[in-house]
């Protein structure tokens, strides 16, 4: 059977064909899908959101040494989070066979950073695959099951948001159904105190020569030669779009197998061309295996140290022109910058925060970040997922250190984030007295990556009604005494509990509570809130006055007739969530019921 | 040869969906087809873009700048952004429809007021209601495949079996309004 396929679902395609039992991972773009795909194969894979990658990695080392097949997914910053349990993991090995797939963002479409994942790999000294496509995504799965149960070892897949997002034609297979290896305890393999550790790393030095060999052996790196003037060497997606460039004409060495890099392949493909250009995303890591082997190459001289390594890019680099195209003026087109959405209930709450002096506002992971953008402004800094009450808790330690501190720390992270990481931030605070304010917006889903349940959201993955963890009662657990719970669409509970909070001499916690505009609501959540918003906004423009005070809530439903100086409401993205109407001076804003 | 149609929008504008349609068709005619799309923060109102190539085989995912036979725009400010994607004697077809940006919605910046002169002026371009034709064929959704079919027709595809790979993807009640959206764009070019 032939289907049209993401990278994606190729991956959750063949840990399917694999045989594969149980699956956790945490969302993040370009990754997400994967345990989604899988979760589709519900009969027979247990699939799970884990509360953060470190905790999906654990479950899945625990799976794996009870003897089942089992797959962990992640972006690429999401592997710094497993990487504590996955550098020990490669020194155990597994029972069952398992794999980890991490998604690199060349280009950073929707992450904070760029990193290479294959410096992981090496560090790790974990292998890893690397797809060009779809069908390679499935093939490769399958593969790493096979290498990760011959050699021991768990087995790294490397995809980029072009392969993960990206459909080809795919020919899918059966599944091969694998029982569950009988579990026989193994202190010297899995107790990983220094005695048993030291043989481990002799093991793992051992692996990585084995390793070697497989991968100068195997056809995952393959030759194509061509004419021997120019040699391409390439892994990923970059071979696609190198062959658009150089056609079937030039030598291409093609990597999928990329840790340990098969060095005897290489020097046999070096040796036989005379100019070799190495395409590769983010870091120089074949180049500088290239050059170690002693061999001159074209890379990161020639083509750009960072982003995506599209066709465009090659051809400009290798040929110094783009193709011909119709030319216009760029600045005649419009920014088009991501929103909160109408009736977003993160709206409020930057709407009060934005107009606040003397406040650090230490920001987090999620659709939330757009709080820093205007008419808000509402946002200091945001690094990683959970940082948010960590970082806002430094910097009001230092504050605190100057004479006649003014400056007040406010750390804003979602539901989802603070069971992420954002937790143990919090605990500091607590532990080392700063004096922060600290908003938790708990929209009852994990809103950005596409509505994925979470601890605090009452379901599983599958849909399963689990057990609700109470984040307020969870706050109150840690000791914080000043706590509220309000409604972000009332500003004046946020201005009285931000004014109330601000005021204290000691840490609090503010919780949001109101259901992402966009999310399916579960009976519980339609018991909690009622319908939600069933009525529309409009502006009544006799009234109006034209002070604009309502597009400061920067609400998409709502923009400026610059010919007759008034506010409209679109009434097709409104909700009537009212943030507008209480802005207004002058009540201009009415409803619809 | 290898061909690359270029859909652009705006996230919720249903681009995913016709480009899903129109793979399906194209593989089930017994090309080699490659897709590629940015997700990601686009789904809330940014710009989004689909890239579909197919021939016989088919290697890069993602169309080339200049590499474009046909533009097609959801949104009319979107075909502007995109246009450096086009070849040089590709073909524009684009949606009579404005969606604002928060700039332009906040009153920092101004709609680009002569969208359809530039596009007629860089290149071939068709310009027409799909929103409108959807309305009368009572459903503004089916805007999509109005659009599709403007596309089926602009690449000379109308030996496919559209009306099966629409009853094979959607929801069976919407399959006839579909089909007569999917003949309504294809009129239009």
């Amino acid at each position: 059977m032939k289907k049209l396929m993401t990278g994606n679902e190729a991956i959750a395609r063949g840990a399917y064909e694999a045989g594969v039992l149980y699956a956790s991972a945490y969302p993040g773009t370009p990754s997400t899908e994967i345990l989604e795909n899988i979760a589709l194969y519900k009969e027979c894979i247990v699939a799970e959101w884990a509360p953060n990658e470190k905790v999906a990695m654990e479950a899945v080392i625990g799976a794996s040494i009870a003897g089942a097949r089992s797959i962990a997914s992640m972006k690429h910053v999401g592997l710094n989070v497993a990487a504590d349990p996955v550098f020990t993991f490669s020194y155990t090995g597994v029972g069952g066979g398992s794999v980890i797939v991490t998604a690199d963002e060349p280009g950073q479409h929707s992450s904070q950073n760029e990193q290479d994942s294959r410096n992981y790999a090496k560090a790790a000294k974990i292998p890893m695959l690397e797809p060009t496509d779809a069908q390679e995504s499935k093939d490769m799965t399958k593969i790493a099951f096979m290498v990760s149960e011959e050699y021991d070892t768990p087995v790294f897949i490397r995809m980029t948001t072009r392969v993960c997002h990206s459909k080809g034609i795919v020919s899918c297979d059966g599944r091969e159904d694998r029982a569950i290896i009988p579990y026989i305890k193994n202190a010297k393999k899995y107790v990983t105190v220094p005695t048993h550790a030291r043989k481990l790393r002799e093991k793992v030095a051992t692996r990585e020569k084995k390793l070697l060999d497989f991968s100068n052996a195997t056809d995952l790196n393959f030759i194509e030669w061509g004419n021997k003037e120019i040699g391409v060497i390439s892994s990923g997606v970059c071979y696609s779009y190198a062959k658009e460039i150089f056609g079937d004409k030039v030598s291409y060495l093609k990597l999928g197998f990329t840790y340990p890099l098969p060095t005897e392949k290489i020097s046999e493909f070096c040796s036989n061309v005379e100019k070799i250009y190495v395409i590769e995303e983010n870091d120089p890591y074949i180049e500088e295996k290239v050059k170690e082997l002693g061999f001159r190459c074209y890379g990161k001289n020639t083509f750009p140290e960072y982003g995506e390594m599209l066709p465009e890019v090659i051809r400009q680099s290798v040929f110094g022109e783009l193709l011909p195209t119709v030319l216009y003026e760029e600045k005649e087109v419009v920014p088009r910058p991501p929103t909160l959405c109408a009736g977003c209930p993160h709206r409020g709450v930057f709407y009060e925060l934005g107009k606040r002096k003397n406040i650090f506002i230490s920001g987090d992971i999620g659709c939330y970040t757009l709080g820093f953008a205007e008419p808000y402004n509402a946002m200091d800094q945001n690094v990683c997922m959970g940082s948010a009450m960590g970082v806002g808790h430094g910097a009001q330690k230092v504050f605190d250190m100057v004479n006649d501190n003014k400056m007040k720390v406010v750390s804003v992270l979602g539901d989802s984030t603070f069971f992420h990481t954002g937790l143990n931030g919090l605990i500091d605070v607590f532990y080392n007295k700063s004096n922060t304010v600290n908003i938790i917006l708990d929209n009852r889903i994990t809103g950005m990556t596409g509505h994925q349940e979470n601890p605090s959201s009452g379901y599983t993955l599958q849909g399963e009604k689990t057990f609700e963890i109470d984040i307020e009662n969870v706050v109150k657990a840690l000791g914080f005494k000043q706590v509220v719970v309000i409604d972000p669409n009332n500003l004046e509970s946020v201005k009285k509990a931000l004014d109330w909070a601000l005021s204290l001499d000691e840490p609090s916690v503010i919780i949001t509570r109101w259901p992402c505009v966009l999310k399916k609501l579960s009976p519980e959540d339609k018991n909690e809130f009622g319908e939600l918003f069933s009525a529309k906004c409009f502006v009544d423009s006799e009234k109006c006055i034209g002070c604009k005070k309502c597009l400061k809530t920067g609400c998409p439903a709502i923009s400026f007739d610059k010919k007759n100086k008034k506010s409209v409401i679109d009434s097709v993205p409104c909700v009537g969530c009212e943030v507008c109407k209480q802005v207004c001076p002058v009540h201009a804003i009415g409803k619809v019921e | 040869m290898t061909k690359s149609i270029l859909l652009v929008g705006v996230g919720g504008q249903g681009t995913i969906l016709a480009s899903k349609l129109l793979t399906n068709g194209l593989m089930e005619a017994g090309y080699d087809v490659k897709m590629s799309e940015i997700h990601g923060m686009s789904q809330r109102g940014g710009s989004v873009s689909s890239h579909v190539r197919y021939g016989k085989k088919v290697d890069s995912p993602v169309i080339e700048i200049g590499g474009a036979d046909i533009l097609v725009s959801f949104e009319k400010m979107e075909a502007l952004r995109y246009l450096n994607y086009l070849k040089t004697d590709g073909r524009v077809v684009v949606n009579d429809y404005e969606i604002l940006s928060m700039p332009i919605l906040s009153g920092k910046a101004d709609y680009p007021g002569n969208a359809d002169e530039i596009l007629k002026s860089k290149a071939q371009t068709t310009i027409l209601d799909a929103i409108g034709e959807a309305e009368k064929l009572g459903n503004q959704k089916v805007m999509n495949v109005i659009l599709l079919g403007a596309i089926i027709k602009a690449m000379g595809l109308e030996e496919i079996d559209w009306v099966a790979i629409l009853r094979e993807n959607l929801n069976q009640k919407l399959v006839d309004i579909n089909i007569e959206a999917l003949q309504t764009g294809m009129n239009l070019v």
